[in-house]
């Protein structure tokens, strides 16, 4: 231990190679069993080691809800804040820090909610970050309230006569904010959940990914209609680049776009697979659209949920900008100079 | 030429009044630099309303400033005027009161027009130039708006609202020479900001220049002023305001401290100017984040300082009151950072352009559960560059969110200062832990040392993996813990961390006067200047008056009950309901007497000098 007050230099490569193992900590695990949680976390540990960075300069950061425990359970550094509040203190940690890869975990609540304000803006200023927003469609830690998710006319504890709040569509909220990275995973589909993460990661820029997370206690069954295997294949659409939308048992129904509208048709009768949208995460305009694809599964007639990466771009970020100013600043002016300042431009002398 | 007479003055306190578009913050301040430059002492208050630009010429559109400059020392910025300076006829109504019987009142005719006079409301057909309500005053009359106006007839590319626009200048030179100046720092500060439009810039120096020869050519006055320079301890000045002074403090302290600084901060009167001060200074490497809310504003400080920089956060009452849970998210995560509130009157919106120095109780008990944070506060413009330096080591050297209280009076107002040089500033000590010792097996983040400080282990730091957060911690481990005796032991540690601060800080002074006597008069914040003066002239004139003025609030300096017990009275004077004295009573039993003044404005010394003889 010694005692020079200079932050830590970013590493290529960690010494010695991690497991999954390695990123655990000694903390029991305190989500309620069967939560979809444990499965998120599994896949984080499993997919870190695999990064190639050190676990040192892994910070996770979180905010309150069930979901926010996670920094205890991830032995990397770590920060579980107040809510709503992750995605501002990890603005400053970026501005400042800009080697570290950063985590956020947050939920429904946490992130739309009491922390929408700095959810949007983290994402307009496109700090190089991976936000994990576990979405379960309910608030767990207070113990059952409708979350700004909730479908109307949910039952629960505050709403004994069903919610009237419309719910937020948390990918078209991102895409208004501008977001250059937007995808959408699930708990009970670790291979997809991984992939995600990883895409996530390699992203540069803010990383906005929403996983769909049961809450088996207050919203059992939340999201079944897309896990099942009894219904996933025609409720759910994987998205892949430069593939045609198709989804069903057999991949016999596909996405076909009349003019703006998608509409479902059945390949072979309505329309052939070339006749099919071809996803294109580049392309700006139909990612608007996909993400729109967000029917009430309850509703007839409605549209498979999609899950993947919906839409990525490139722009700069914000903590590269700030340090090239200061770093523009010093090459045309010079290092700062206290004596300089201090004196400023007139004084006088009392002799 | 002039004929004037000169005569030789110790002390003047000019008012600048008139629209909130007609200039006068910039008349007051050039006014300023120059009196300052000449090594006379000054201070000065300015005075302005909340809105931007509320109706052109009605009372609650006017704007002042305030200069006292003598060739003695000054603490304030004078209690009545001198010499007022009327644009209009709203900015009578709103002044005449505090110019002295016999003093001048120079105003601008024009500004008296029906529709002015209609506009501040004076009863039709009632000119207080014209009927004779003035006669205590000296008044002299210059039509400004039409003066200016010729003496810009060479320059026929400017329209009338343009020419309209340097009346202030025309003001400003006729004030240098009432009072034998020169109009130099003026025409460089011109030249300065209107180099690049040479037709602009020479308007504005034509104007200047015919406002000083109108003074030398009509012999409105038979005498001119001059005040000599001060006898300030020796040494090398410049003028300084409040929140300049802030900023500079905070730039020092990332220097001397050798940490980079992050400011986190949502603007808000009267804070704006410490991060439209700190934007500039990218070459120290200082980054400024203007965030989305107050809330963001020290989230973002507190993410900056978790990973080793001074987290720094800046604001006003109303963004404190936001910012509390986040301030109790710092203290459990026992990480440096500092909050600065620049108060104004409150509550709510309150008077956010008036000073008040209401805050004091919410930055020592508002927020949830038991969260001890140090206090510190500034006594004057130039202190701020102290004060603020001073929050930063103690925040790194103890490991906590400080809190530095400054004010809308201190902010604004301006003073000569005696510069430091960046090597006569006191080091800091900050140290990251940068691995395990050979003894520590497992990282520990809230084991003590001999401050009952923890250590701060940056990430990027291989061996010291850790998570903290807003959770009860366990004692040394850090781990969440509901463990009831473990939550006593961990406020208590708390609390004695803070409390542990007294051992670290200088003790008390007094500012003057016996060590025993009668009266003591104990104040903080900016009522500093009042009270000096206030117990001077008492002292002058016999009496066993003392002052003595907090800096360090919370803790207290360990000497301070002393000090209080060695006087028949304590009186505090605060521009509040009771603030301080509440916490004296409480932490001494010291029946501590108050004088509160909630207007908006600072105390005058007259009213203090009352005060304090009821206890004579």
């Amino acid at each position: 231990m010694s005692d020079v007050a200079t932050v830590p230099e970013a590493k290529q490569k960690p010494a010695v190679a991690l497991t999954a193992k390695d990123f655990a900590t000694d903390q029991e695990v305190r989500w309620c069993p069967g939560c979809g949680d444990y499965s998120i976390l599994a896949q984080i540990q499993k997919v870190m080691p695999t990064l190639g960075i050190p676990k040192e300069d892994i910070v996770i950061i979180s905010g309150i809800g069930c979901s926010s425990r996670f920094p205890y359970y991830m032995n990397t550094y770590g920060m579980h804040s107040i809510h709503g509040r992750a995605t501002a203190i990890a603005s400053g940690l970026k501005a400042t820090r800009p080697e570290l890869s950063i985590w956020i975990v947050t939920g429904d609540g946490d992130s739309l909610s009491i922390g929408g304000n700095h959810t949007i803006h983290l994402l307009r200023r496109n700090f190089d970050v991976n936000i994990m927003l576990f979405n379960n469609q309910i608030y767990g830690l207070t113990k059952g309230q409708y979350s700004p998710t909730s479908e109307t006319q949910k039952v629960t504890k505050s709403t004994p006569y069903g919610s009237i709040d419309h719910p937020f569509n948390p990918l078209a909220l991102a895409m208004g904010a501008d977001a250059t990275f937007i995808a959408r995973s699930m708990d009970r589909d670790p291979k997809h959940l991984q992939s995600m993460l990883l895409r996530s990661h390699a992203h540069k820029g803010a990383s906005f990914l929403e996983i769909y997370q049961n809450c088996n206690i207050f919203n059992d069954g939340a999201f079944e209609i897309f896990t099942e295997k009894s219904t996933k294949p025609q409720e759910t659409l994987f998205l892949e680049h430069g593939k045609p939308l198709v989804f069903g048992t057999r991949q016999q129904k596909g996405i076909k776009l009349d003019g703006l509208k998608p509409v479902v048709v059945t390949i072979g009768e309505e329309a052939s697979v070339d006749d099919l949208w071809i996803h294109d995460e580049h392309d700006f305009y139909k990612a608007q659209l996909l993400i729109r694809m967000f029917d009430d599964p309850r509703v007839e007639g409605h549209f498979p949920r999609p899950f993947g990466v919906f839409y990525e771009t490139e722009r700069a970020c914000y903590e590269d900008i700030m340090r090239l100013q200061i770093e523009e600043t010093i090459a045309t002016k010079g290092k700062g100079d206290l004596d300089k300042l201090l004196r400023g431009k007139e004084i006088w002398e009392i002799a | 030429m002039t004929t004037a007479q000169e005569t030789v003055l110790q002390d003047v306190v000019i008012k600048f009044a008139g629209d909130s578009g007609d200039g006068m913050q910039l008349t007051g301040t050039q006014f300023t630099n120059n009196t300052a430059l000449l090594g006379i002492d000054i201070a000065t208050f300015p005075d302005f309303p909340a809105e931007i630009r509320a109706p052109l010429g009605t009372v609650p559109g006017v704007s002042g400033f305030q200069i006292h400059f003598s060739s003695d020392r000054v603490y304030t910025p004078g209690d009545m005027c001198d010499v007022l300076v009327a644009m209009n006829a709203a900015s009578i109504k709103v002044n005449i009161k505090s110019l002295k019987p016999g003093g001048k009142l120079i105003a601008n005719t024009d500004g008296f027009d029906a529709k002015n006079l209609r506009l501040a409301n004076y009863t039709d057909g009632v000119n207080p130039l014209e009927d004779g309500s003035l006669h205590n005053y000296e008044v002299i009359k210059i039509d400004v708006t039409k003066l200016t106006r010729e003496s810009l007839k060479d320059f026929p590319e400017l329209g009338i609202k343009e020419k309209d626009r340097a009346k202030n200048m025309f003001v400003l030179g006729f004030i240098y020479w009432m009072y034998n100046r020169t109009l130099d720092s003026t025409i460089n500060f011109l030249t300065e900001k209107f180099g690049k439009n040479e037709y602009i810039l020479q308007s504005n120096i034509k104007v200047l220049q015919a406002g000083y020869n109108y003074g030398d050519t009509t012999e409105t006055f038979t005498t001119r002023y001059r005040v000599e320079k001060a006898k300030l301890p020796t040494g090398k000045y410049r003028s300084i305001m409040g929140n300049q002074a802030l900023a500079m403090g905070l730039v020092a302290a990332t220097v001397k401290s050798g940490l980079p600084m992050f400011l986190g901060t949502y603007p808000i009167t009267p804070a704006s100017d410490i991060l439209h001060e700190l934007s500039k200074h990218k070459a120290f490497g200082i980054r400024t984040f203007q965030a989305e809310d107050e809330i963001a504003g020290i989230s973002a400080a507190i993410g900056a300082a978790y990973g080793g920089s001074i987290g720094v956060t800046t604001t006003s009452g109303p963004g404190m009151a936001l910012k509390t849970e986040a301030m109790g998210l710092a203290v459990m995560l026992e990480i440096p950072l500092i909050i600065i509130n620049v108060q104004r009157g409150g509550p709510s919106t309150g008077l956010p352009t008036k000073t008040e120095q209401s805050d004091l109780l919410q930055a020592y008990y508002g927020r949830n559960g038991e969260c001890p944070m140090p206090v510190i506060a500034s006594a004057t413009p130039s202190d701020c560059f102290d004060v603020v330096y001073e929050a930063v080591r103690i925040a790194v050297e103890h490991m906590t969110p400080v809190i530095m209280l400054s004010d809308g009076y201190i902010a604004n107002g301006s003073e000569p200062w005696k510069f430091p040089q960046s090597e006569d500033l006191q080091p800091m000590e900050v140290k990251f832990k940068t691995g395990l010792s050979d003894d520590e097996i497992k990282f520990q983040p809230y084991l003590r040392d001999e401050k009952l400080v923890r250590p701060w282990a940056v990430p990027g730091t291989p061996g010291l993996e850790h998570r903290i957060g807003g959770i009860e911690k366990q004692n040394i481990t850090g781990n969440v813990s509901y463990d009831p005796e473990n939550h006593q032991l961990m406020v208590k540690l708390r609390q004695a961390k803070v409390d542990k601060i007294a051992e670290y800080i200088p003790d008390q002074t007094l500012d003057s006067g016996p060590a025993k006597g009668k009266v003591l008069v104990l104040g903080w914040g900016s009522t500093y200047g009042s009270i000096k003066s206030a117990v001077l002239e008492l002292q002058q004139q016999g009496h066993a008056v003392s002052h003595a003025h907090i800096r360090y609030l919370r803790p207290f300096p360990k000497n301070l009950g002393n000090i209080l017990r060695n006087f028949d009275a304590v009186l505090i004077p605060e521009l509040n309901n009771g603030q301080l004295i509440k916490i004296i009573r409480d932490q001494y039993l010291v029946d501590a007497k108050g004088y509160n003044k909630i207007m908006g404005v600072p105390i005058m010394k007259s009213e203090l000098v009352e005060e304090i003889k009821k206890y004579l």
